[in-house]
């Protein structure tokens, strides 16, 4: 299992650099994983989308995906992808340090 | 009172009437309409392998004497009264409520999709008149750029889009114009398939019969008469003819009853026992519920001995049975008179091997086997399966012999 520092502080991620004990995180980890994935600045925006997923995680043990991340987050699809280009329900999961979002099969 | 009278619904009524054959229970299905489709025959419409007509049977024609069927649309459930409000007026109340109504298609939650074009160059194998028009779209296509568009889970049958685009390839192949058709599978998900063994495989055979794949394009837009797919990163992918599978919902009714259902309309059910987490005596069986199980009609097949049995505990005060395993099994029409077979459950994905043991069908892998496998299903889906008998060899929980577990298991999407 591989690991990493983010603010001194070592955390566990699996292979594809998701969390994978989400108590490890901390707020100022944020804003490094983030521009390790392209996103040089963490605005209010994106803090409304990090907090949400991490609700989410505690509240029902999954993040959401995207659809139901633009029903509920309160932040529109289209602009979701804007804040995080790569794929919102993803990179906002990392960035969150929660585990990647199960989606359905 | 089971909401819904299509597979789980209908099984779910005639199970529980073998196991209380006396007047203690009654037991009422309600539905919309008269009209039980048998969904799996909708993939073989377009290509002209099914007719329309052959895959309609009445609904109430399925039920065992003793089940009533009432025909209303439903207006909501209040969870607090244990009654159910229907569009003809009629309040029913009830003791044990089973909710199986399935998934809808929410056609409108796609910007564009039915606009310009549909029914034209946009086309859905989902239901019944979107597969009998795909029918006649196809037979006048003389080539040009096919798109196959899952626009995002949960979906009925996930590997129905696959089994489409594979079909495609073998229908231009008789028809001769395989050389003048382009074939693209377009997806949100980042490969083929969620479940990495079931992936690769999958993607191998989309590889060899030269169908092109896009991962993680989330549609955004569909313009019809421009032929084009818009993702909302604003990639564009082209097309001549389009075959969406469209967004699903639970039934509309279920965001009308307050504390029922989640925020697409399913209904929060624990995995295990198959009671919803809205309110003890409301049970979920098939697609309506939430749970990270295919969307299949196998998977109510497998529910449906569990769910009976947890009502029975549930209406003698005993503790629920936590049995329900997730167990899938699906067959994987893969063109040219084959298929591949595919049983797994929540912890163990699909691998090779054989099934249900040592012999039996192969299991991930094409043969004729299992594509007669899955023609022989219609009449055990009528005869065997509606009528909530089990079927020999084909247990509620996954069977572990014959299964080959050395392949590397990966984590599930």
């Amino acid at each position: 299992m591989p690991t990493q520092t983010y603010v001194d502080r070592d955390v566990a991620l699996d292979e594809e650099g998701f969390f994978t004990h989400p108590e490890q995180w901390t707020e100022e980890m944020a804003p490094k994983i983030a521009q390790q994935e392209g996103i040089p600045e963490l605005t209010e925006r994106h803090w409304q989308v990090i907090r949400f997923m991490r609700s989410e995680y505690f509240s029902k043990g999954s993040g959401p995906t995207v659809r139901v991340l633009g029903k509920t987050s309160g932040v529109p699809i289209k602009e979701l992808y804007q804040l995080f280009p790569k794929g919102p329900a993803k990179i906002a999961a990392k960035i969150a340090g929660i585990p990647k979002p199960r989606g359905c099969i | 009172m089971i909401l819904g009278g299509g597979t789980g619904g209908t099984l779910a009524a005639n199970r529980l009437r073998r196991s209380f054959p006396g007047e203690e229970l009654e037991i009422t299905v309600v539905d919309g309409n008269d009209s039980h489709l048998y969904q799996p025959g909708l993939l073989f419409v377009p290509f002209g392998l099914a007719k329309p007509g052959d895959l309609i049977r009445p609904r109430h024609r399925q039920l065992n004497a003793g089940v009533a069927f009432h025909q209303s649309e439903i207006d909501r459930v209040d969870l607090d009264a244990d009654t159910v409000f229907l569009a003809d007026g009629s309040a029913l109340g009830y003791d044990v409520l089973v909710v199986a109504t399935g998934a809808d298609l929410l056609l409108a939650e796609t910007e564009g999709l039915t606009g310009p074009g549909w029914g034209q160059k946009v086309h859905t194998f989902y239901s019944l008149e979107g597969a009998a028009a795909l029918a006649t779209a196809l037979a006048r296509f003389e080539g040009g750029r096919l798109v196959v568009n899952m626009v995002d889970l949960p979906i009925k049958c996930p590997v129905a889009p696959l089994e489409f685009a594979f079909l495609a390839d073998w229908y231009f192949h008789k028809r001769g114009i395989r050389d003048k058709v382009e074939i693209t599978y377009v997806t949100s998900l980042d490969g083929a398939f969620t479940k990495a063994i079931c992936n690769r495989e999958l993607s191998g055979l989309l590889a060899e019969k030269g169908i092109e794949v896009v991962t993680e394009f989330n549609t955004g837009q569909v313009e019809g008469e421009a032929g084009r797919l818009v993702s909302y990163d604003e990639r564009v992918v082209d097309f001549d003819l389009a075959v969406v599978v469209p967004l699903h919902g639970g039934a509309s009714y279920v965001g009308r009853s307050p504390g029922l259902g989640d925020e697409l309309g399913f209904v929060p059910t624990d995995e295990a026992t198959l009671q919803s987490k809205a309110r003890p005596n409301v049970f979920v069986i098939g697609d309506a519920s939430d749970l990270r199980a295919s969307k299949a009609g196998s998977v109510a097949h497998f529910q449906g001995d569990v769910l009976v049995h947890n009502i029975e505990r549930f209406l003698a005060d005993d503790v629920l049975d936590a049995s329900f395993d997730g167990h899938t099994n699906c067959f994987i029409e893969s063109g040219f008179g084959k298929a591949l077979l595919i049983d797994f459950n929540y912890d163990v994905e699909p691998v090779s091997g054989h099934f249900p043991g040592r012999v039996g069908l192969p299991l991930l892998k094409e043969s004729r086997l299992n594509h007669l496998g899955k023609l022989a299903f219609q009449s055990i889906y009528w005869h065997v399966l509606l009528p909530g008998r089990d079927i020999p060899l084909l247990d509620s929980a996954m069977p572990m012999a014959g299964k080959r577990l050395d392949s590397p298991v990966a984590e599930s999407g």
